[in-house]
């Protein structure tokens, strides 16, 4: 919708005009102030753990596991294309695998996602009744933001 | 040509001084909204209704995301 209401606007003679192509939802997953009587929700994306384990596509086993020791604190490594789009999750019992073993091949493909606008509340809520200790949060173009843990 | 921006440079803007127009539905608009936007719903968006807006500022629009 913002592109061609900035289109428009150009067309009505504004000369300077921006399009913030991110959006509302993006603000609100920065956890930035907002308006409204719905301001007070708190956000994914301001919960979560921006600084995660990752290796991308065509990484081996072993390269996981050192972005898991690396970063302290972590039983899992997120594996994206070069792009940053997730395209999958290691969890401990892959790890056990050949040093060689490529993460394509042990990887647990198309993890669930929330959107960093995604209501917090809502999210413990569902993460508790399925017993979920983390969630991936990705922008809606599937590049991962980070990790929200239960426990944080 | 209408140029694309990120969250850092529309925090820039604002900084600024700009004029921030939401064109989501109004139901929308009343739930949540950046700061200091105002609501022209994209339906709505025609030269009458931009008339009071100042021309010697920049605009920004946004709806809620990139898809």
């Amino acid at each position: 919708m913002s592109p061609r209401a900035a289109c428009r606007l150009e067309q009505f003679g504004f000369a300077e005009v921006y399009d913030f192509v991110h959006g509302k939802s993006f603000w609100l997953g920065s956890g930035l102030p907002t308006e409204g009587p719905d301001a007070s929700s708190p956000r994914v994306g301001a919960a979560a753990d921006l600084e995660v384990p990752v290796c991308t596509l065509g990484a081996t086993v072993a390269t996981a596991r050192q972005r898991i020791a690396d970063a302290d604190g972590w039983d899992q490594c997120i594996v994206t294309d070069d792009d940053g789009i997730v395209a999958g999750r290691l969890r401990a019992s892959a790890l056990d695998a050949p040093d060689e073993t490529l993460v394509d091949d042990v990887m647990e493909p198309g993890p669930t996602t929330v959107r960093p606008d995604f209501d917090l509340d809502e999210l413990r809520d569902r993460m508790q009744d399925r017993n979920v200790a983390s969630t991936l949060v990705t922008e809606p173009s599937g590049r991962l933001v980070g990790v929200y843990r239960r426990s944080s | 040509m209408t140029t694309s921006i990120d969250l850092p440079q529309l925090q820039a803007l604002i900084d600024r001084g700009v004029t921030l127009i939401e064109v989501l539905p109004e139901a929308e608009y009343e739930a949540e909204h950046l700061p200091g936007s105002i609501n022209i719903p994209l339906k709505q968006l025609t030269p009458a209704s931009v008339e009071q807006i100042d021309r010697s500022q920049p605009v920004v629009v946004y709806c809620w995301d990139a898809l």
